[in-house]
C-alpha cells in the first residue's frame, strides 16, 4: 500500500489511488505513479472543468480543427488556415517572473507549429496587483522582460494584448499568452502516432531535471513553502525553439511525418501518451536512448522533465534517414527512441528492462472526471448592490474613494492616468512588434492586425477579459469578455470568426468558485453562440489563489477575424479635422463594476451592464461592412472609463488634434454630478466611437439603420481640446495635451529612471 | 583543469548596467559601496594537465571569442 | 536586374523581411545563402540581415562572424563588392571586423521598437546614392544593443573619412539628445568601411518600404544600390 504522504505530495487522492488499482491491476510503482500524478493533475486531464467545457460551442463551418488537438484551426480562405491558442503560464510567473513568462511564450508557439503552422504573431494578457503596491513593478518587467526577450529573439512580433491592474491579482498574477500561425488547410498535422513500428523520434533540447512536477505545481494554491518551488521553473532557450521551429516546418513540408507533438505541461510523459491515445495506438520508448544533460536521470525524472524546447515525432517507414538529415542542417540531433505499438500501452523501458506500463486510456480519455458541487458565493448579494445615491453624498464606503463626485474633468483625467486604462507604451515598445513585416498598425488599438503575404487578407486579433465583472456577476462577465474580444476584431474591420479560452480562476474543491467556473462557461457559450465564433481550443488555470484568497474569475477569450482586403483596416485614431464623430450604440449610465466607481471610489460593486447579444452581432457585422465599403476613419469601441474615455483615446496620437461631442444626459439617481458621471463614464456595452468624412455621414447612418443599430452624430473632429457636453451642459474641457500626457505617463511614472 | 576566464568592460567603456546596479544598492542603504561594473565569467574545462598550456589555451580562447577587444579586457586563472 | 543575397544565420529573422523588400516590393531577385554556404551564388550585393544569430550569446553577432560564409562575405568586400549589415547585420560585421567599433547595450537597458528619424550624412556610398545629403528618413528600429562605441581617436578618424553615414536626429533633421534612441556615440546609426563599400546600420530600412507599414522611407537605400549596380559607377549628389 502505498504510504499516503507520497500520495499526498503527488497530489493525487486516495479514491484517484484506487481507480490506478483497478487500472493496472496492481500496485504502481513510483515511476507510474509519477506519470499518473501528472497526468491527472488539473493541468493535464482538466478533471474539474471538463464536464463544463464540453458545453461549449466548438462547431462551425469555418472550423478546421476544434478542441482536443495542440491548437484550433480556422479556415480563412485561399486554402489556407488561421492555427491559434491561447494558454496560461500562471504560477510559474510568479516564482520567476522572467522565465515563467518567457517559457509561456515558448509553450504556446510550439503548440502552433507543432500543427505545422509558421507562427506569425502574439499577443498576450497580464494581469497584476495594483503599481502602488510594493512588488508590482518588478513583477510587471520581470514578466515583459521575459515576452519580449523570448519573442523577440524567435522573431515573431507580439502585436498587442491587454494589461490591467487589479488588488485580486497581487499574489497571483496571470500570464495568458495567444500565439497565431498560419498554414495551408491541407497540410495540417496533428499530434497522433499511428502504424505499428513507426519510429518515434525525439528532437531539441536535452533532458534536465527542471521543471519537474511543474504540472502538479500549476494545480495546487500558494502558500509560505512555495518560494521552495523554485527549482520547478524552467529556463527558455529561444534560440533553439527557433531552429526547432525552422527544422520542424522543414520536415513537414517532405510529409515524412505521422504526427508531431512539442513536450510542454509533464514533457515526455504527456506526449507519448497523448499520441498514442488519439492515433488508438501504444508508444514504447527506452529512456535511457532520451539525450540527458545532467548525470543520474532516473527514468521518474525522465518522463517528469519539463525541460522546454523539445518536440516528440513519429515518422513514416523509410523516411528517418531524411528526417535526421534535415534536422542535422540546423545543428539539432533526432534521436530515434521508440516505436509505435498496437498495444494501446505506453511502456517505458530503461535499457531494455521495463519500468513503466500503462495503458494510454487510463491516462487520458479516462483520467477522472469531477462534477464538483456549486454554490453561489456569500458575497454575491450584497456586493451587487452599489448605492448610487450615497457616491456623492459625503461619506464614501471606501477608505481610499473620494468623498464628494470629483469635476468630470479630473474624473476623466485620473481615469486616463490609471494604470489599466493608461497608454501601455512603456510595455509594447519593448516588444518587437514589426518583425515579418506583416503588422498592420501599432500595439495599443484594441485589435492586433497582421497581413498575410501572397494573398490581399489579413487577421485582426484581440484578447480580452475583465476580472471585476465576473466576480459581481460570472455569467454576465463572461459575456462581455467574449463581445469586447470580437467587438474589437470588428473595430479593426475584420468578421470575427474563432475563438479560444483561457479560464483563470481559484480553487475548485470550493463550492463557490466552481459555481463561478460554470457560470464563466455557459457565458462564454452562450456569447459564443450567438455571435458565431466558435471555441477551437483553450486552456484552464485553476487554484489560482493565495492563503485561501483567489483572483476574481477570469475568463480571458482571444478571437481571430478576417479582412478580406488588408487596406481595409481601420484604426482607432481620429484622423481628420471636421470628420463627423458618430456613436454607434446607446449609453444608459451603467456604473456597476466601471472603471470609474474603482478609481474614484474605490469601490467593486454593483452589476456589470447588460448585453443584447442580437444587438451586439448586428453592431459587429455593421462595423465589418462600413469597414469593407471605407465608409469610415475611425472606430474604437467604450470599454474601461466608458464613452469620454474612449472619445478622449480618439484624440491620442494625432498630433494634439481635438474633438467637440454632445451626448444626452441619462437619470439613474437623484444626483446631477452622479447621473452626469453615468453618462461619461458609464460603460454600457455594445458601443463603438467612428469617426467619418462628412460625405459619408449619410450613408453610415442610412446604414445602420437598416442594420437595426442606433446610430448618431454626436460631434465633430477638430479644436485643441476634448469637450464633452451632457444633456445639453458642458461637462469636460480639457486640452488634448493634457490628456494625453496624463495618460502615456500612466505607467512610466513607476519607471521613471534616470540614466546619465 | 580549469581555467577561469573573467572579462570586463574597459575602463572608458559607459557601463549602464553597473550603474544601475550601484544605484540600486545606494537605494538599499549600501553607500559605501561606491560603484559597480558587471562584467563576465566563464569556466573552461581544458584537456591539458600544464597550467602552461591552459593558460596559453584559455588566453587564445579569450582572444579569439569571449572577449571583444574594441570594448573589453580580461584576465586568466588557472587550477 | 540585381540579385540581393541575404545571408541566413541560425537564429537570423529579418532575412524574410530583406528578400521580400528585394524580390516583391523592389522587383529584382533575391537568394537566400545559408551561413555554411561557402559561395554567395552570384549575389551583385550581399545583406546581413536583422534577427538574434546565435540567439545573441555571448555578443550580438560574436559568433555568426565565424560562420564559413563570411569567409566569402570578406572576399566579396574586399573586391568592392556591396554589403549592407542591418541590426543584427551591422553587428556581425562588428564583430568580424569589416566596420570598426562596436555595439553595447541600450542606455535605457531596454529593446526599444519603435520609428526614429535618421539623416543622410554621405550620399557617396552604393546604399544613398539616391538619397540627398541632409536627407531625414522615418525608419523603425528593433534593438536592445545599438548603442555604438569606439575610442575618441577612432570616431575622430571616422568622422573625418566622412564614414559615417545615418545619424539619429529629430523629424526636422536636427541633433537631439532626446532623438537619440540608445545613447550611441556621436549619434551614429550608421557607418560604412574605408573602401566606403560596407555599409552597416541599426535601423531597419527593409521595414520601411511600404506605407502600409507606416513608412516608406526605407525604400531608397535599396533603390539606390540597384542604381549603383546598374549604373556602374557611383554618383554622389549634394
Amino acid at each position: 500500500m502505498m504510504d499516503p504522504q507520497v500520495l499526498e505530495r503527488h497530489g493525487l487522492k486516495p479514491d484517484e489511488y484506487e481507480r490506478i488499482l483497478r487500472f493496472l491491476g496492481r500496485e504502481p510503482n513510483l515511476t507510474e505513479l509519477g506519470i499518473f500524478s501528472v497526468m491527472w493533475s488539473e493541468h493535464c486531464s482538466y478533471k474539474s472543468s471538463r464536464v463544463h467545457l464540453k458545453t461549449l460551442p466548438t462547431d462551425g463551418p469555418q472550423v478546421l480543427q476544434g478542441p482536443g488537438e495542440n491548437a484550433g484551426a480556422i479556415d480563412i480562405g485561399e486554402g489556407l488556415a488561421a492555427v491559434f491558442k491561447i494558454e496560461s503560464h500562471n504560477h510559474p510567473s510568479f516564482i520567476e517572473p522572467y522565465q515563467g513568462a518567457a517559457t509561456g511564450v515558448g509553450g504556446i508557439i510550439r503548440d502552433i507549429f507543432t500543427m505545422g503552422a509558421r507562427p506569425i504573431a502574439l499577443l498576450n494578457s497580464l494581469r497584476f496587483g495594483s503599481l502602488d503596491a510594493p512588488g508590482t513593478s518588478r513583477l510587471l518587467e520581470g514578466v515583459v522582460a521575459g515576452i519580449a526577450g523570448y519573442g523577440n529573439s524567435i522573431g515573431i512580433p507580439t502585436v498587442g494584448g491587454e494589461i490591467a491592474f487589479e488588488p485580486s491579482y497581487a499574489g497571483n498574477p496571470l500570464v495568458n499568452v495567444f500565439c497565431l500561425g498560419i498554414a495551408k488547410a491541407s497540410d495540417i498535422i496533428k499530434g497522433v502516432a499511428s502504424g505499428v513500428g513507426n519510429a518515434v523520434y525525439y528532437v531539441g533540447a536535452k533532458t534536465g531535471r527542471d521543471g519537474i512536477h511543474g504540472a502538479t505545481m500549476a494545480s495546487a494554491e500558494f502558500d509560505d513553502k512555495s518560494a521552495e518551488k523554485r527549482p520547478a521553473v524552467q529556463v527558455g532557450d529561444p534560440f533553439m525553439e527557433k531552429l526547432l521551429l525552422e527544422a520542424c516546418l522543414e520536415v513537414m513540408r517532405t510529409d515524412a511525418l505521422v504526427g508531431i507533438q512539442d513536450m510542454g505541461a509533464a514533457g515526455l510523459t504527456c506526449s507519448t501518451t497523448e499520441m498514442g491515445s488519439r492515433g488508438g495506438a501504444g508508444v514504447e520508448i527506452d529512456v535511457s536512448l532520451v539525450p540527458q544533460r545532467e548525470s543520474g536521470m532516473t527514468p521518474y525524472e525522465i518522463m517528469l522533465s519539463e525541460s522546454q524546447e523539445r518536440m516528440l515525432l513519429v515518422v513514416k517507414r523509410g523516411r528517418e534517414a531524411e528526417v535526421e538529415r534535415i534536422f542535422g542542417k540546423w545543428d539539432l540531433h533526432a534521436s530515434h527512441i521508440g516505436e509505435v505499438t498496437d498495444d494501446g500501452f505506453l511502456r517505458v523501458k530503461n535499457r531494455g528492462t521495463v519500468v513503466a506500463e500503462i495503458p494510454n486510456r487510463a491516462l487520458t480519455d479516462e483520467a477522472p472526471v469531477y462534477r464538483r458541487p456549486m454554490e453561489p458565493p456569500d458575497y454575491l448579494a450584497e456586493v451587487q448592490r452599489l448605492d448610487l445615491e450615497s457616491l456623492d453624498a459625503g461619506a464614501s464606503t471606501a477608505p481610499g474613494g473620494a468623498s464628494i463626485a470629483p469635476s468630470s474633468n479630473a474624473a476623466l483625467l485620473s481615469l486616463l492616468a490609471s494604470p489599466t486604462i493608461g497608454s501601455k507604451r512603456w510595455v509594447y515598445r519593448q516588444y518587437d512588434h514589426m518583425v515579418r513585416t506583416n503588422t498592420l498598425n501599432t500595439p495599443g488599438q484594441g485589435a492586433g492586425v497582421v497581413r498575410i503575404k501572397g494573398t490581399d487578407r489579413a487577421l485582426a486579433l484581440s484578447v480580452d477579459g475583465n476580472g471585476r465583472y465576473c466576480y459581481l456577476d460570472p455569467y454576465r462577465g463572461a459575456i462581455l469578455a467574449v463581445a469586447e474580444a470580437a467587438r474589437n476584431v470588428a473595430c479593426a474591420g475584420a468578421r470575427p470568426l474563432g475563438a479560444t479560452n483561457c479560464l483563470n480562476f481559484g480553487n475548485p474543491e470550493r463550492p463557490a468558485i466552481m459555481w463561478q467556473f460554470a457560470r464563466a462557461v455557459e457565458g462564454i457559450g452562450a456569447a459564443c453562440r450567438a455571435l458565431d465564433v466558435p471555441i477551437t481550443g483553450g486552456n484552464v488555470s485553476l487554484y489560482n489563489e493565495t492563503d485561501g484568497r483567489a483572483i476574481y474569475p477570469t475568463p480571458v477569450i482571444g478571437i481571430v477575424g478576417l479582412l478580406e482586403h488588408a487596406d481595409r483596416v481601420v484604426s482607432r485614431a481620429f484622423r481628420k479635422t471636421g470628420d463627423a464623430v458618430i456613436l454607434l450604440g446607446e449609453g444608459r449610465g451603467e456604473l456597476g463594476g466601471s472603471e470609474y466607481v474603482k478609481v474614484v471610489y474605490d469601490l467593486v460593486r454593483g452589476v456589470p451592464p447588460a448585453i443584447d447579444l442580437a444587438a451586439e452581432r448586428a453592431l459587429q457585422l455593421l462595423l465589418v461592412a462600413l469597414a469593407d465599403a471605407r465608409l469610415i476613419r475611425s472606430a474604437h469601441d467604450c470599454s474601461d472609463g466608458g464613452l469620454a474615455v474612449t472619445v478622449a483615446e480618439c484624440c491620442f496620437d494625432t498630433g494634439g488634434v481635438g474633438v467637440e461631442v454632445s451626448i444626452g444626459g441619462v437619470e439613474v439617481s437623484r444626483r446631477a454630478a452622479v447621473n452626469c458621471a453615468a453618462a461619461l463614464f458609464g460603460e454600457s456595452s455594445s458601443r463603438v466611437v467612428i469617426s467619418a468624412a462628412p460625405e459619408s455621414v449619410r450613408v453610415v447612418l442610412a446604414r445602420a439603420a437598416s442594420a437595426g443599430v442606433p446610430a448618431a452624430v454626436v460631434g465633430r473632429v477638430g479644436g485643441t481640446a476634448i469637450r464633452i457636453a451632457v444633456g445639453g451642459t458642458d461637462a469636460i474641457d480639457v486640452p488634448v495635451d493634457e490628456c494625453e500626457r496624463a495618460w502615456s505617463t500612466a505607467i512610466e511614472r513607476y519607471f521613471a529612471q534616470k540614466v546619465a | 583543469m580549469r581555467a577561469r576566464v573573467f572579462v570586463t568592460l574597459k575602463p572608458s567603456v559607459f557601463d549602464p548596467q553597473g550603474k544601475t546596479i550601484a544605484d540600486a544598492l545606494h537605494a538599499l542603504g549600501y553607500g559605501k559601496v561606491e560603484d559597480v561594473r558587471q562584467g563576465k565569467y566563464f569556466e573552461l574545462d581544458l584537456a591539458t594537465t600544464e597550467a602552461v598550456q591552459a593558460r596559453a589555451l584559455a588566453s587564445e580562447v579569450a582572444d579569439k571569442l569571449l572577449a571583444n577587444p574594441v570594448i573589453e579586457s580580461y584576465r586568466i586563472e588557472v587550477d | 536586374m540585381a540579385t540581393f543575397g541575404v545571408i541566413v544565420f541560425p537564429g537570423s529573422n529579418c532575412d524574410h523581411d530583406a528578400y521580400h523588400a528585394a524580390k516583391d516590393v523592389l522587383g529584382q531577385e533575391a537568394e537566400y545563402i545559408w551561413h555554411k554556404d561557402t559561395d554567395l551564388k552570384g549575389a551583385d550585393v550581399v545583406i546581413l540581415p536583422g534577427g538574434f544569430a546565435h540567439g545573441d550569446y555571448l555578443r550580438c553577432g560574436a559568433m555568426a562572424r565565424f560562420s564559413p560564409i563570411m569567409r566569402e562575405v570578406a572576399a566579396f568586400a574586399a573586391r568592392g563588392g556591396p554589403v549592407l549589415g542591418i541590426c543584427n547585420g551591422f553587428q556581425v560585421l562588428l564583430e568580424a571586423g569589416l566596420l570598426p567599433g562596436a555595439m553595447l547595450r541600450n542606455r535605457s537597458l531596454k529593446f526599444q521598437c519603435e520609428h526614429v528619424h535618421v539623416r543622410v550624412e554621405q550620399t557617396d556610398t552604393p546604399f544613398t546614392l539616391a538619397c540627398a545629403r541632409g536627407q531625414v528618413l522615418r525608419i523603425p528600429i528593433a534593438h536592445g544593443e545599438g548603442n555604438y562605441f569606439a575610442d575618441p581617436d577612432v570616431i575622430a578618424r571616422l568622422e573625418a573619412n566622412r564614414q559615417v553615414i545615418f545619424r539619429y536626429t529629430n523629424a526636422a533633421g536636427e541633433l537631439d539628445a532626446a532623438a537619440n534612441p540608445n545613447g550611441s556615440a556621436s549619434a551614429i546609426a550608421g557607418l560604412c568601411n574605408d573602401a566606403r563599400n560596407v555599409v552597416g546600420l541599426m535601423p531597419h530600412p527593409e521595414r520601411a518600404c511600404e506605407s502600409a507599414l507606416g513608412s516608406a522611407d526605407g525604400l531608397v537605400i535599396f533603390e539606390s544600390v540597384v542604381q549603383s549596380l546598374t549604373s556602374g559607377a557611383l554618383v554622389a549628389r549634394a
